[in-house]
């Protein structure tokens, strides 16, 4: 941890231990929450909510709006499945399978995309990902509309038996918080900093002699292995794989929850995860179509509500106090 | 029976068809695409429900109102860019000042809600809508039978391309807005109502997708998803032509939808993504795309 000395003033210190008690609550609500919830409702918003933190490693910190996510995703999902169902690999091998097929997925989607800048990039992601949900359509290992079902969760390390839904919970969990700790280090690290004047103004960033586009790249590849955890992962807790993971749709839900949340803050997301997914849950039981009450809820949030909720949280007066006691 | 490189002439001429009416389609909405973006900047995502929504007016006009084909394909157009106007005025104008992504966002959500709320109300299936009684039926060409509408919507989609094309090259109103895309500040001081253009050009942008929407209506069935799919398609047409670059809008819409078609043929599993391939390519070769000015 020293090199963040050399780029995060000092007064931010006390902030951190603040921090680090909401850290600490967060945990501590998250390790006894399935004991009130539904485990399988809680993995999937981690599972979520660490795809939306993936996607947001690239959009608030490196400022490339990606609509292509839903293919890292998914895809890993897909990969992960194949590898535990067809190979009969352990669940841990079988998600390392999923994330280096993600993060080969997202060298190649983010070397076309990064060519290009700005809102151009967003719709070569778009395109090509929907080239990878053609080809999962057509590929054979995906099987088509029927996906991969009947996923093995299989045991941990060879002796946690992951069937058992509070083992899967912990294990979801932690993967999750490693996930976690991996984005809060990068995005703290002077790689971090070097993806955040990018972000500010990558023209004055190419000026100070950084090779802009290989940190871009660089931050892609992350994304995309970030979010190929979180598919994985999910292909676990489903225990299937389908193309709904990989259409354009999907790419769209992470964007809103990053959105909802928080754009560039490190743990808006995770709410953001949390509200889409029980508005999903919610709504899939009545007669509105989901696609409806997401895109009020989309427009509106562009209109008035463009920070999300921990951005607004961080700009109001109770934010600015924090802050401000913090520097004291 | 006669063949080409081994394929039956008459599938293959059938195919080429298909490509060039999906072409036609393509050229259609990425001319509409590229003269919002030149203009606004914005990359209008909506552009896939606004077809959808001019094929449903339409049907509708003729349901509920028994307004035919024709005087539809004029009402249609007008309705769904009139609504887009009045969109563009009380929201997508207030995000101009914000990063692009913001808009692009709006507008995926309006694709999306739009999408849902057709849904609901007239469910996922498709409605038919009968083929005008003045173009059905068709021509024996003897090689191969040509259903009349679709020989009209190619020639109705080149008619609408080339005088979108000449508005915007050869008129005054194409000059203003020309004019407005390079400076916007400078084209206000000589004193020419620029949030009113940028108002007209989204409506009309916006009405060409619904006109593309009302020729499609007899091919296609009327049904909520019919744009949602077709328009990350016309996105990569967009890249391949060059972002904002009209002409090369029109070329590659064509150009890719009788590609497509081709593929269809000869290597049918490939047929849904050639388009992507294609633009995948054009990004190493020529990042600007096709006919786009800036690398």
């Amino acid at each position: 941890m020293n090199s963040q000395v050399n780029v995060t003033p000092t007064t931010k210190r006390p902030l951190l231990r603040l921090e680090t008690v909401l850290i600490l609550i967060g945990v501590a609500a998250l390790a006894l929450a399935p004991f009130y919830f539904y485990p399988i409702f809680l993995m999937k918003v981690l599972c979520f909510a660490l795809f939306a933190c993936a996607f947001n490693l690239l959009l608030g910190y490196t400022g490339i709006l990606s609509f292509g996510h839903a293919a890292f995703f998914g895809g890993a999902a897909y990969f992960t499945a194949h590898a535990v169902k067809e190979w009969g690999l352990p669940p841990e091998l079988g998600i390392l399978v999923g994330v280096a097929g993600a993060a080969f997925l997202g060298l190649i989607i983010g070397f076309l995309a990064i060519r290009r800048q700005g809102i151009y990039s967003t719709m070569i992601t778009l395109a090509l990902s929907q080239m990878f949900f053609f080809f999962c359509l057509q590929a054979p290992f995906t099987h088509g509309e029927d996906g991969i079902q009947n996923v093995p969760r299989g045991h941990l390390l060879g002796f946690i038996d992951l069937q058992e839904p509070l083992y899967m919970y912990f294990f979801v969990l932690s993967v999750f918080l490693a996930g976690m700790l991996l984005i809060w280090r990068v995005i703290n690290s002077p790689y971090g900093m070097i993806l955040r004047s990018i972000r500010e103004n990558e023209n004055r960033a190419i000026s100070l002699g950084y090779s802009v586009s290989r940190y871009k790249l660089g931050a892609f590849v992350m994304s995309a292995a970030l979010a190929g955890l979180a598919g994985g992962l999910k292909a676990l807790v489903f225990q299937f794989a389908t193309l709904t993971d990989v259409s354009w749709q999907m790419s769209g839900e992470v964007v809103l929850m990053t959105l909802l949340g928080g754009i560039g803050t490190l743990v808006g997301p995770i709410f953001g995860a949390a509200l889409v997914t029980s508005l999903g849950n919610y709504f899939a039981t009545s007669e509105l179509p989901v696609t409806l009450v997401t895109g009020i809820i989309f427009m509106v949030c562009v209109l008035v509500f463009r920070r999300g909720m921990i951005g607004e949280l961080y700009a109001s007066r109770l934010g600015k106090k924090l802050e401000r006691r913090a520097e004291d | 029976m006669t063949t080409i490189f081994d394929v039956p002439i008459q599938a293959f001429l059938g195919q080429l068809l298909i490509g060039l009416i999906n072409g036609s389609f393509y050229a259609m909405l990425s001319l509409g695409l590229a003269i919002i973006f030149g203009m606004l900047k914005i990359i209008n995502f909506a552009h896939g429900a606004q077809y959808m929504i001019g094929a449903f007016a339409g049907y509708l006009l003729l349901a509920t109102l028994g307004i035919g084909y024709w005087p539809a394909l004029i009402l249609a157009p007008i309705i769904v860019g009139l609504c887009s106007a009045v969109i563009e005025r009380l929201a997508l104008s207030r995000l101009y000042n914000l990063d692009h992504l913001y808009s692009l966002l709006f507008t995926f959500g309006l694709a999306l809600a739009l999408e849902g709320a057709f849904r609901y109300f007239y469910g996922s299936s498709g409605q038919p809508y009968a083929v005008p009684k003045e173009l059905a039926g068709g021509y024996n060409l003897g090689f191969m039978f040509l259903p009349k509408y679709r020989a009209w919507v190619v020639l109705a989609s080149l008619v609408i391309c080339i005088a979108s094309w000449l508005l915007i090259e050869k008129t005054k109103l194409g000059a203003y807005l020309r004019a407005a895309t390079e400076n916007p500040t400078l084209v206000r001081t000589f004193g020419i109502n620029v949030p009113l253009l940028l108002t007209f050009t989204y409506g009309m942008g916006a009405a060409l997708a619904g006109l593309a929407g009302m020729l499609a209506a007899p091919i296609y069935q009327v049904s909520p998803l019919m744009g949602s799919n077709l328009i990350i398609v016309v996105f990569a047409v967009v890249v391949v032509g060059g972002m904002g670059s009209i002409l090369g809008a029109i070329i590659t819409g064509y150009m890719l939808g009788i590609l497509e078609g081709l593929t269809k043929v000869f290597y049918p599993e490939a047929s849904n993504i050639v388009i992507f391939v294609i633009m995948a390519i054009m990004l190493l070769v020529r990042p600007a795309g096709l006919m786009g000015r800036d690398a």
